[in-house]
């Protein structure tokens, strides 16, 4: 069994361009992700006065700032004249730099990590680099994918590698299917709760069970995606079928006879039997339920039939420190059924779950309903923007009274300007419900794109599966 | 990037825990170029309430830890995004040292990047060493990055192991760049014979 590896360790091992006696190596980068907060990486080099090796590794995309109305008066939409320099510098950038940009008025324009992989950018066996946390959602493709700042940004633009002690591997298996009316959402969040927001420092998750080989490719993005969240490293998901039929055909993917060879190694890249992990952790996922947080931390999370909990049976005194204080932010009672807090607005987008198979989730709620709070839809790229209004999604949450946004980040970030007042209350499918993170003072429940639908139509948190008329 | 010099100076305590980048540096400040001067910025939120007051709880606003230059912290510091200014922010505002039992993998490398030390202790140090800055009259403690010691208010010794590389980077005021592209021609080697195995993640021209 010497031999046998994981996953991570195949990418890993083929990616080493040297290793030094510290045990650091540098690390080929397939490629680089951008986004417009990357202009301190683009001073860098400017200001060291260095090459840039590989410029058609890297791929940019406008989505942090950009505005998710009036878009068809280009950069004029954006009214904050610092929130428009953002958007102007990473086309100026990568215009200096030749590097290919998803800009405004671009039909492919969305959020990095959802366009990476619907170009065919992201692949399987790749090593990427994203100027954010959440590159991590690539893994689901099989690829090893982690967030840099901006320094290392800049590394990456010079070198094509970066510096690094190779990571600890951390198996999380979960098995049986995912029951009704829950979603990988529900299973990232589970985990999450169950291993914490520290739960996976230092370690690449990988995700495997017949829970996650029953997920469709995008819904694995879901879970790799919020990887970061607990601390992980990286999180990934051995590539099978439904990933070689996913990245097939797309813009930026291999083809002919490429495209076999190609398929012939990404066969061999899944772990192999009898490869050895650092930590496993097993997870039944037919004990999963809709799950939203009620604190300030995506490990304070609970099943929608649960109350709020109470600090005072909290053993753990930082633990329960922790919960009174995000309990103090949030406004919420210990013991209050989950069930019974009004929200003020709703937020469906994000990289998380903006993809179509989450808008198709939230209209199948709405259809024939109305929202009784305040709710938008964000879809995550131009592309799924227009795949819904096809399919004639946009007219259910139109008529259900929901907002139909262009792409981009939104309110799960909230710099573009779409942001939460003081004191509001959001459900939302975005990843972060962290202090502030919507909006200074503003208050977040994380969910599925389902339960964030059923929240709207509630004007208060629900469990979706009263309103699928599911168990 | 400045050598890492000794520090010998006031050191405050954060009983935080999970502290991510966002109350570091909230997001809304991303946008402002670094000339503003990031200072203004850290621990932004935390600091002050929403009408501007500044929170009196809050340990970096108390006069005894005004000046401080070293942070003990609580676990998983820096977590959340990948936002460099979390990094600048505390740079400019004067911090050189943050101690913590676990930091945010990104906010780490972040932070040797730009000079700014790391050290990882035991969760029990860091809280008994949160107690001693609290209890003691001077909280002035000193960080010796080459000997790898820290000395506490009360004078007792801690030991830390630093990693070889963020030493010798940090001790040097190495620019990591400079370092790499002394490899440049083994990346050369290594990607000629990459792209003949896996031909097909060369560069998409699409
Ligand atoms: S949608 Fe949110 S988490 Fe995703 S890249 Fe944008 S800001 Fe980051």
């Amino acid at each position: 069994m010497g031999n046998a590896r994981t996953i991570f360790e195949k990418i890993w091992e083929s990616h080493v361009v040297t290793e030094r006696e510290d045990g650091e190596c540098l690390i080929y980068i397939d490629r680089l992700l951008l986004q417009e907060n990357s202009f301190h990486a683009f001073d860098k080099i400017r200001r060291e006065n260095r090459a840039i090796r590989n410029a058609n590794q890297a791929f940019a995309f406008a989505d942090h700032y950009v505005p998710t109305t009036g878009r068809s008066r280009g950069l004029d939409a954006i009214a904050d004249p610092e929130i428009r320099n953002m958007v102007e510098l990473i086309e100026s950038d990568t215009r200096e730099y030749d590097i290919t940009l998803f800009g405004l008025g671009d039909i492919r324009q969305g959020i990095l990590h959802i366009v990476g992989p619907e170009q065919g950018i992201t692949q399987p066996g790749l090593v990427i680099a994203g100027a954010d946390s959440h590159t991590s959602t690539h893994g689901a493709l099989g690829a090893f994918a982690f967030g840099v700042g901006s320094s290392e940004v800049a590394h990456v633009l010079a070198v094509q590698g970066l510096w690094r002690q190779r990571p600890k591997v951390m198996l999380i298996e979960a098995v049986d299917p995912l029951p009704d009316g829950t979603t990988a959402k529900d299973l990232i969040l589970a985990v999450i709760g169950k291993i914490g927001a520290a739960g996976a420092v230092g370690h690449v998750i990988e995700y495997a069970g017949s829970a996650i080989e029953g997920l469709s490719v995008e819904e694995r993005m879901t879970v790799c995606n919020m990887s970061i969240e607990a601390g992980a490293r990286a999180g990934l998901v051995a590539p099978d079928e439904k990933v070689f039929d996913y990245v097939r055909g797309r813009p930026y993917a291999p083809t002919g006879e490429m495209l076999n060879k190609a398929l012939d190694y990404w066969r061999t890249l899944p772990s192999d039997p009898g490869a050895t992990y650092d930590r496993k952790v097993v997870l039944g996922a037919e004990d999963i339920a809709p799950m939203v947080t009620w604190g300030t931390s995506p490990e304070q999370v609970a099943a929608i039939t649960q109350s709020v909990p109470d600090p005072a049976a909290e053993g753990d005194i930082d633990r329960r420190q922790r919960m009174e204080r995000a309990l103090a932010y949030m406004g919420l009672r210990p013991g209050q059924e989950l069930r019974e807090i009004a929200i003020d607005r709703v937020f469906i987008g994000s990289c998380t779950n903006s993809r179509i198979a989450d808008l198709r989730a939230a209209a199948k709620v709405v259809e024939g309903r109305r929202a009784s709070v305040p709710a938008m839809v964000v879809p995550g790229s131009g592309i799924i923007k227009k795949q819904a209004e096809d399919e004639g999604l946009h007219e259910i949450f139109l008529a259900a009274g929901f907002e139909w946004r262009e792409p981009g980040c939104s309110m799960c970030v909230a710099i573009n300007g779409d942001s939460l007042k003081p004191g509001e209350r959001c459900a939302s499918t975005s990843n972060r419900n962290f202090e502030g993170r919507q909006g200074r003072g503003g208050r977040t429940h994380l969910m599925s794109p389902a339960m964030a639908a059923a929240a709207a139509v509630n004007g208060r948190l629900s469990d979706v599966r009263d309103l699928l008329g599911g168990g | 990037m400045d050598p890492f010099k000794t520090v010998n100076a006031v050191a405050a305590p954060l009983d935080l825990a999970n502290v991510n980048t966002d109350q570091i540096f909230p997001a809304r400040f991303i946008k402002k170029p670094r000339s503003v001067g990031y200072a203004q910025f850290t621990f932004h939120d935390l600091r002050s309430d929403a009408a501007g007051n500044e929170r009196a709880d809050f340990p970096l606003n108390r006069e005894r830890y005004s000046e401080a230059e070293i942070l003990v912290c609580g676990v998983n510091f820096g977590c959340g995004s990948s936002r460099e200014g979390a990094v600048y922010t505390l740079i400019e505002s004067g911090i050189r040292v943050l101690i913590a039992p676990s930091f945010g993998d990104i906010f780490a490398a972040n932070c040797l990047k730009n000079g700014l030390l790391t050290i990882v202790l035991e969760n029990d140090r860091v809280i008994s060493l949160r107690e001693e800055l609290d209890a003691s009259e001077r909280p002035q403690m000193s960080v010796d990055l080459e000997a790898g010691t820290i000395t506490t208010p009360s004078g007792e010794q801690i030991s830390f192991s630093p990693d070889p590389f963020q030493k010798h980077c940090l001790l040097n005021g190495l620019n990591e760049i400079d370092i790499s592209l002394e490899f440049a021609d083994e990346v050369d080697v290594f990607e000629t014979a990459y792209r003949k195995q896996f031909p097909w993640t060369a560069p998409p021209c699409g």
